[in-house]
This record gives structure tokens, C-alpha cells and sequence, in this order.
């Protein structure tokens, strides 16, 4: 039970306006989760809930099986990575890190040996007389890091630890980062706004929009088949039409966008005749070459290039579809070209409309 | 660079010359006088005498410098205490489309004159004052509220308040609101994370405050001479009262001349820790 986290109809608001609306959520111990949401989804409230800043309107939370919904946050089990740090400016590393310790009222020969192992764990040895204003960016998060870690928390709570740092620095922190929790083994949560670090990340991601969780899965079966529009976009499906159910027989669903585009999708059982429905469309899955069950003739309208591969906008029948090709392909290709695009009835994926559903 | 100078030395030269002819040159007059001799008739008879200097060293003088010192110590301790929360409460919690009013309200008392401020006092305090009016009205004794040390001090710090609580809210304006929350986060309750993250980050305005109310409590003449009944238990009434009352100009002058030795001592012994402060 160390590390679980049990979060059951928790809500918080600020003057009538929702932060976090009836939010439930089990992470098992050593799981390391993300919060995955644009900015004002209530994911940071959650965390803050969690820590212990914030008091729910209602709902609880328990943290190892213990009940935490009332209980200050200075004698939770929980330490916190804030985003811009936090780090105390009159204090050294090593007395960042130390403060913690000395709050326990550990012996200072007991304190020097473990804030020596936890800088040695975020590989910031012999760095500890320092003072925190004379450290880099990068160097500054994991102060925060072994300042959280030296505390042996349950549960490590992670504010959008990478927002401050460079790309470069950010994808080299995030391997650190899995390869840290898996050695501990401490139950991760960890609040992102960024697709790809949750991706990487996670074992879980809760995806949040307005102040409710939408869709919690594993990054495979996210990216795969996210549930709801709002995860779709966010998960960066570049397709998404508006669409009603023309008919369901055989596992098959025909649906016809807003456009006027005729699809056939895999009945997943959520498709009912005459009604509306949102579809997407990853624009990967779509190609210019192979012939699948659903075909339509088509121009280049636009193109974005991205580096190793090219986005094309094609239009066709009143709908302008987005595809990805890989370059060695795209190469040939120029804008005003006629295309026969094509995809898989399993391409096509069903998505709820979270937002129209309240 | 030549002509940057000219102007920098053309816009100090108001202030440097207000300084040279308003204070600088008074004040060495005045020490001038204070090493000279009182005349019979309360005139100043020039001499090179350290006399005056030992007089204002005798205990007598001495215990009124204490009880001077002991006032501006106590002033600035509870301007602090009652100041504290005041500029938490502005920095930290009041909507900021509502700060700036609100710290006008602190410094609005500024409008009136001290003088006629410290009066108010006396009209709350005495006797049938307001205080004890409703004192009376609620069948409870009368209490002499005025012409006593607690009614120095109260006046004092009433006068002083401003000046802790704006430097207070000026460091903890500044102050990150994470610190204090990642103070907690690693263990430390409220009141420790007060002592360990708030107190030191705010030392500058701590420091800055508590000089700004010391300094001019151990000169304090008015809120002793109103509030106190007017006897010369605190120097500043007794530098009042050697030039005014005894004419002893002399005497008067070296009391005043070792007030500011005292200050500068005092300024002294806490310039580390205050530079220390300002260095975060």
C-alpha cells in the first residue's frame, strides 16, 4: 500500500468558478502518473489538492491507504518539485536539500551523509557549498529534485519540473527522470502540459480539460485510441470531423462528416444510427500509395514541412484532410498534385464530445 | 564623461548646499558651543572644555539616556509585532487592485501633524477622555491612562507604525509565496516556516523598519513632553529642556552631540547584519 494514491470525487473551486470537478483517481504504488492538460484544466489544483496547499470542497484522498484530506500539508507524506523550483536563495544547495533533515531533527553527521547521497543521486556531487543563485537552470531542478528525494517521500509530486529548461536539456532530464523513479521505485506524479514528456514518461496519463479528468490510459493505448475530442487534439490527431451515423451493420459504420466526406469505420459499439458523432483521423495512418477500405481522389492544397516528414493538406469532397508522409516519399510530390488518399476502417476512431456532454 | 559630471554635479549642488548651510554647518556651530561654558545670564561662553561631555556621562544623565534607549527599544518592538501582520495581511492577502489604497491608508496619519496627532491622545487618555468615559460607562474604575511611560509609548508607537509596516511590505511584496509553500512541503509548520524562510528573506524590510522607528524613538521629544506630563525623564525632552527652560546651550549641545554618537555606535554594531540582509 506505500506510494497508492486514492483520490475519490474531489472538487475545488475559486469563487464559483471550478478548478477541479469531481475527479477520481487510483495510482498504484511506484506508478509514475502525469496530468496532461493545457494550462487552466485544473491539473496544477490537483496537485496542489494532493500536496496538501489547497483544501477540496469536497471528496477525499488518501495517500498509503491513510486518510489525507485533512491533514496539513507539513505532515503529509509527500514531497513536492516545484516549477520555477523553489528553491530557499538564503540557503546553499546542500542546505536546501538539508532543511528537510534538520526539521526531523536528524544528527548533523546523519544529515551530511544523506544529503551527500541524495546530490550524488541527481549527480550534483561536490556541489553543495554553492549557493543556489549561482546555479544553472538545469542544476537548480535537480537541487529540487534531491531536496523532494532526501525525504524518502511516498509520493513525489512534480509540477512542470521541465517548462524552465531548454529542449535539449528537457529530453535528456526526462530519461533521468524514468530511469531515477524506476531505481527508487516511488510513486511519480507528475503534471505536464506537453504531449511528448507525458508520453515518454508515464505509465499512466490522465488527460484533464475544464476542471475533469477525460481519459485515463497507458501512453500505447492513449495515443492509439484516445476516447473524447478534447484527448484526440490534445494528443495531436490532426484530423477531426464532425460527423453523423448514415448506418451500422456487419461491425461497419458508415458515417458522412460535416463536409460530406463517406466513411467506414470499425463498430466499436458506440455508433447509433442518424446520430452525431465526432471521428478522427491520425494523419499518419492515412497514405498516397496503399489502397485500404476507404478511398477518396483528392489535391495537394498546402504542405507543411517538419523535418523528417511533410504534412500534407489535401482537399477533397468538402473536406480538408491532413497526411503524413515520410520524406524519402514526399520528396516527389508538390502542391496542386492530384492524390488518391486512403486508410483503414480501424484508422477511423470514434470520439465522445466531452465538452457537449456537460 | 566630462559632461555627465558637470550635470551630475549641477543637480547634487541644490542638496549638498541645503546640507552644507542647513546642517553641517549648524551642527559644527553646535559643537562648537557644546565644548564651550554657560554664561550667568544663559548666554554661551566660549572655552575648550570636555566638561559638558563628562557632565552628560554622569549616571544621573546616563539613566535618561537608558530610559531613552529602553523607549526606542520597546517602540520598536511592538511597531514591529503590530506591524508585521498589518504588512502580511496588505502584501500577501488583500486583491492588488486594493493594495495601493489601502497603503495610503497606512501613511494617511502622515497628513496631520504629529503634534496635533499626539494631542488626540491626550483628549483619548485623560482623565474624561473618551477611554475613560466608556470606562465609566460600563461601571468599571477610571485608570490614569496619561502622563505615564504607557502613554509614551503608546503615542510613540502609534507615531512610529508607518514606518515599520511600509519597508515590511515592501520585502514581502517580493517575497515567493512557493518558498513558504516548499518550506511546509519539507516538513516545517506554519510557525517554523515563518522563523525559517519568512523571517530571514524579509530581514532587509525588517531591518530597514526597525531603524527607521529606533533612530528617531531615541530623539523623541514630543510624545514625552505630551504624553508624558512633560517631565525630562527621556533625553530628547532634556536637550529641550537645557536649551529652553535651564539655558544651559553648552550642556544642551554636548547631550544632543552624544544621542548621535550613540546612533552611529548602534549603526555600527548591526552595519554586517544589515548588509548581509540586503546582499539576499
Amino acid at each position: 500500500m506505500r506510494g497508492a494514491l486514492a483520490i475519490r470525487g474531489l472538487s475545488k473551486s475559486y469563487r464559483g468558478h471550478p478548478a477541479v470537478r469531481d475527479v477520481t483517481l487510483d495510482i498504484a504504488p511506484g506508478e509514475l502518473v502525469t496530468l496532461l492538460g493545457p494550462s487552466g484544466c485544473g491539473k496544477t489544483t490537483l496537485l496542489r489538492l494532493v500536496a496538501g496547499f489547497e483544501s477540496p470542497d469536497a471528496g477525499s484522498l488518501s495517500i498509503s491507504g491513510r486518510d489525507m484530506t485533512s491533514v496539513p500539508p507539513h505532515k503529509r507524506p509527500v514531497n513536492t518539485v516545484f516549477q520555477h523550483y523553489a528553491l530557499f536563495p538564503h540557503r546553499s544547495v546542500a542546505g536546501n536539500v538539508a532543511f528537510g533533515l534538520e526539521l526531523r531533527g536528524l544528527s548533523a553527521p546523519e544529515i551530511e551523509h544523506r544529503v551527500a547521497r541524495a546530490l550524488g543521486l541527481v549527480r550534483l556531487d561536490g556541489l553543495g557549498e554553492r549557493g543556489v543563485h549561482e546555479l544553472s537552470g538545469g542544476q537548480k531542478q535537480r537541487v529540487a529534485l534531491a531536496r523532494a528525494l532526501v525525504l524518502e517521500p511516498e509520493l513525489l509530486l512534480l509540477d512542470e519540473p521541465m517548462a524552465a529548461l531548454d529542449p535539449k536539456l528537457r529530453h535528456e532530464m526526462r530519461i533521468e527522470l524514468k530511469n531515477l523513479q524506476e531505481r527508487l521505485g516511488i510513486t511519480f506524479l507528475f503534471v505536464t502540459h506537453d504531449q511528448d514528456e507525458a508520453l515518454v514518461l508515464s505509465d499512466r496519463i490522465a488527460v484533464m480539460n475544464h476542471a475533469k479528468i477525460e481519459q485515463v490510459d497507458a501512453p500505447e493505448t492513449l495515443y492509439e485510441r484516445p476516447r473524447t475530442r478534447f484527448a484526440a487534439d490534445f494528443l495531436g490527431v490532426q484530423n477531426l470531423f464532425r460527423a453523423s451515423v448514415l448506418d451500422v451493420s456487419g461491425g461497419i459504420a458508415r458515417v458522412a462528416t460535416a463536409g460530406g466526406l463517406q466513411l467506414q469505420a470499425n463498430d466499436d459499439g458506440g455508433y447509433r444510427k442518424d446520430a452525431a458523432v465526432w471521428v478522427g483521423l491520425r494523419a499518419e495512418r492515412i497514405s498516397l500509395v496503399e489502397r485500404a477500405s476507404n478511398v477518396f481522389e483528392g489535391a495537394i492544397d498546402d504542405e507543411i514541412f517538419l523535418g523528417d516528414w511533410t504534412e500534407w493538406r489535401v482537399r477533397t469532397s468538402g473536406e480538408t484532410v491532413s497526411v503524413g508522409e515520410g520524406n524519402v516519399l514526399a520528396r516527389a510530390r508538390r502542391r496542386g498534385d492530384a492524390v488518391t488518399l486512403s486508410f483503414p476502417k480501424e484508422a477511423v476512431l470514434r470520439l465522445e464530445d466531452g465538452e457537449a456532454s456537460e | 564623461m566630462k559632461r555627465e559630471r558637470r550635470i551630475a554635479a549641477l543637480l547634487l549642488a541644490p542638496s549638498l548646499l541645503l546640507l552644507l548651510v542647513l546642517f553641517y554647518l549648524p551642527q559644527a556651530l553646535l559643537f562648537v558651543v557644546s565644548l564651550g561654558r554657560r554664561s550667568a545670564y544663559g548666554g554661551v561662553v566660549r572655552d575648550l572644555s570636555l566638561d559638558n561631555y563628562l557632565r552628560a556621562l554622569e549616571p544621573l544623565y546616563l539613566g535618561i539616556l537608558g530610559r531613552s534607549l529602553a523607549l526606542a527599544a520597546a517602540t520598536t518592538v511592538l511597531c514591529l509585532v503590530v506591524g508585521f501582520p498589518v504588512a502580511w495581511w496588505l502584501a500577501r492577502r488583500v486583491p492588488a487592485r486594493l493594495r495601493g489604497a489601502l497603503l495610503a491608508l497606512v501613511v494617511l496619519p502622515f497628513w496631520t501633524s504629529f503634534l496635533v496627532r499626539m494631542y488626540a491622545w491626550v483628549v483619548l487618555l485623560r482623565s474624561e477622555g473618551i477611554v475613560n468615559l466608556a470606562l465609566g460607562a460600563f461601571g468599571l474604575p477610571r485608570a490614569e491612562l496619561l502622563y505615564n511611560d504607557a502613554a509614551v509609548l503608546i503615542g510613540q508607537v502609534y507615531g512610529e507604525l508607518p514606518f515599520m509596516i511600509v519597508p515590511l511590505y515592501v520585502s514581502l511584496e517580493k517575497l515567493d509565496g512557493a518558498l513558504v509553500e516548499a518550506a511546509a512541503d519539507c516538513g516545517a509548520s506554519p510557525a517554523r516556516a515563518f522563523a525559517s524562510v519568512v523571517v530571514p528573506l524579509a530581514l532587509p524590510g525588517i531591518a530597514a523598519g526597525c531603524l527607521l522607528v529606533f533612530i528617531p524613538s531615541l530623539g523623541a521629544y514630543l510624545a514625552p513632553d505630551m504624553l508624558g506630563g512633560g517631565r525630562t525623564a527621556y533625553v530628547g525632552s532634556l536637550i529641550q529642556s537645557q536649551f529652553a527652560v535651564a539655558r544651559d546651550m553648552p550642556f544642551g549641545a554636548a547631550l544632543s552631540f552624544v544621542l548621535s554618537l550613540g546612533v552611529i555606535l548602534l549603526l555600527l554594531v548591526f552595519r554586517r547584519p544589515l548588509r548581509a540582509a540586503q546582499a539576499l
